[in-house]
């Protein structure tokens, strides 16, 4: 088993204008999401939404002694970061399948997690 | 019988071509790591370079050099894991691969070994690198010029390629069923690739690398050995077989290219042409619409006749039509121009064409321009022909394909001349 991090690429407009009972089925959709995994093997270590990228801020330039701060994104892209989870998967074809099932309005990028804990 | 050195080293050149994929994909399944299999994978050849001559060619070559690979994966991997102190948990090869029961383990380490280098996780033209340098063995220096790009870029690839395979943790397994004909298509189009590029050498002076297109054949012979109701997989094989019987025929005593018109069909391999011909009608019992290897396999086998004018170029230009609609590429839209031209005239086929001009992926290609300027060439067109072969000799880099443009940028400029004084 390897654990992959997914990291969730919605459209942040639709999730402005999103309104209580949208916001009850999209839970009630990860939720499922959820179960499903489990179903098929996986193990769901840590999942969670994001507050929209309009509340991100940047810190850059650790090196430099003088770090500098500034409002929004480390990087602006169409469809912005908003939610992830870190799943237990056999390998990256059962990783790949429950990205495949993911609900997101965007989409994912699935990376492997490294394994620092020595061996 | 005592065998000489050289008679040794002719096997261990044979097992290179036929068994280095076996021995990899069984040595990757005992150790779980393609690095390490490809490396006690050579080490194992070089073994049997050095005892072959003395000990004998042994009676199943796959089978030894598959057991030495592995005892060499296993003494590393003890190593290791003694090293940090862990048990070994491995078994010991019993050398038993040869037996019946032990081919279709063979055989599906193979498939597993192509489907894990063709996986969508890595990209496109790495697919391919790793899919020649994993399942061919054929070395990184010849696979950069075969790609056209330095040694350096093209081993930095594989190496990315195979450092995905094992961060990511790419399976070393057959595609789940749902996936299988997606993965089998991206597998189709990295041995089609790999045999046009064998069979058109990009550079130099050869037009074909024999070597190239071998390789490419017997993978597609594997593949439909063990997927036999794989349609896509039988077309892939025919437009294999059917384009390479004509090779004897492609180029002239001088070396100059011969098109397909021209060519002397006796000189054809006809045993490959007959069961390509029985493999494109297999292909074509699927389900429609056909793939687009099923119907690459029917167009090379309409033009597979005894003489050329057996072509029935409106079935062409049909299976074209088809084409495009499942594979809408500007290459395959260019030799659908070509075939509507054989059967409404050069205007028509060059209407065709001009929809195709300001296409991007075109633009490096010489055969565009190529095929304008042969269109213009018939309609008696002879300055703007003449200017369309200059184009596409500026594009062109196979030298036996430039002398054939040269040839007749020569030609249409006396036509044109002629007729200037005629005036």
């Amino acid at each position: 088993m390897a654990q992959y991090m997914y990291l969730i690429f919605d459209d942040e407009s639709a999730m402005a204008t999103a309104t209580e009972e949208d916001w009850q089925m999209m839970l009630k959709a990860h939720n499922d999401f959820q179960q499903k995994v489990a179903d098929l093997g996986g193990t769901i270590v840590h999942g969670d939404a994001l507050a929209p990228s309009s509340t991100a801020t940047s810190v850059r330039g650790q090196l430099s002694g003088a770090p500098a701060v500034t409002d929004g994104p480390f990087a602006e892209t169409k469809e912005a970061l908003g939610g992830f989870y870190v799943i237990e998967a056999a390998d990256l074809d059962q990783a790949i399948a429950f990205a495949k099932i993911l609900p997101t309005n965007g989409g994912v990028e699935v990376r492997p997690v490294i394994d620092t804990s020595g061996g | 019988v005592s065998r000489s050195i050289g008679d040794a080293a002719d096997a261990v050149q044979d097992a290179y071509r036929h068994e280095w994929a076996r021995v990899v994909a069984a040595t990757a399944r005992y150790a779980g790591d393609l690095d390490l299999a490809e490396e006690c994978a050579q080490d194992a050849f070089v073994t049997a370079l050095e005892t072959w001559p003395h000990a004998g060619v042994p009676a199943s070559p796959g089978a030894w050099l598959t057991t030495t690979a592995r005892r060499k994966a296993i003494d590393h991997l003890r190593r290791a894991s003694t090293l940090r102190g862990k048990l070994p948990l491995l078994v010991e090869p019993d050398g038993s691969d040869n037996d019946a029961e032990e081919e279709s383990v063979i055989a599906d380490d193979t498939l597993r070994l192509v489907f894990t280098c063709c996986h969508p996780a890595i990209a496109p033209e790495t697919q391919s690198a790793l899919t020649l340098r994993l399942v061919c063995g054929v070395p990184t220096s010849d696979i950069a010029r075969l790609f056209l790009v330095s040694e350096s870029t093209m081993a930095a690839r594989i190496t990315r390629g195979k450092r995905k395979i094992q961060v990511a943790r790419i399976p070393f397994a057959m595609p789940q069923q749902q996936d299988l004909e997606q993965r089998l298509d991206a597998a189709l189009t990295v041995i089609h690739l790999f045999f046009t590029a064998g069979y058109t050498a990009t550079t130099g002076g050869d037009l074909v690398n024999r070597e190239v297109t071998v390789r490419a054949i017997a993978l597609g012979r594997q593949l439909h050995a063990l997927l036999p109701e794989q349609h896509e997989v039988a077309g892939l094989l025919a437009v294999m077989l059917l384009t390479d019987a004509r090779r004897a025929a492609r180029v002239d005593v001088a070396g100059d290219l011969v098109l397909l018109e021209d060519q002397d069909r006796a000189l054809w391999d006809l045993d490959q042409v007959a069961e390509g011909r029985a493999l494109a009608e297999l292909a074509l019992t699927g389900p429609r619409p056909f793939g687009r290897f099923a119907l690459q396999a029917a167009i090379a086998a309409v033009h597979s006749g005894p003489r050329a004018t057996d072509t029935d170029w409106s079935v062409v230009v049909g299976l074209y039509d088809q084409l495009l609609e499942v594979w809408p590429s500007p290459v395959v839209a260019l030799n659908r121009a070509v075939a509507i031209a054989m059967v409404d005239g050069p205007s028509a086929g060059l209407d065709a064409v001009s929809a195709l001009r300001g296409d991007a992926a075109l633009s490096h290609y010489h055969y565009l321009p190529a095929v304008e300027a042969d269109l213009l060439r018939r309609q008696g067109n002879w300055a703007a022909s003449a200017e369309h072969y200059r184009q596409a000799l500026t594009r062109v880099q196979n030298d036996v394909e430039r002398r054939f443009l040269q040839a007749r940028l020569a030609e249409v400029t006396s036509m044109g001349e002629g007729s200037r004084h005629g005036r």
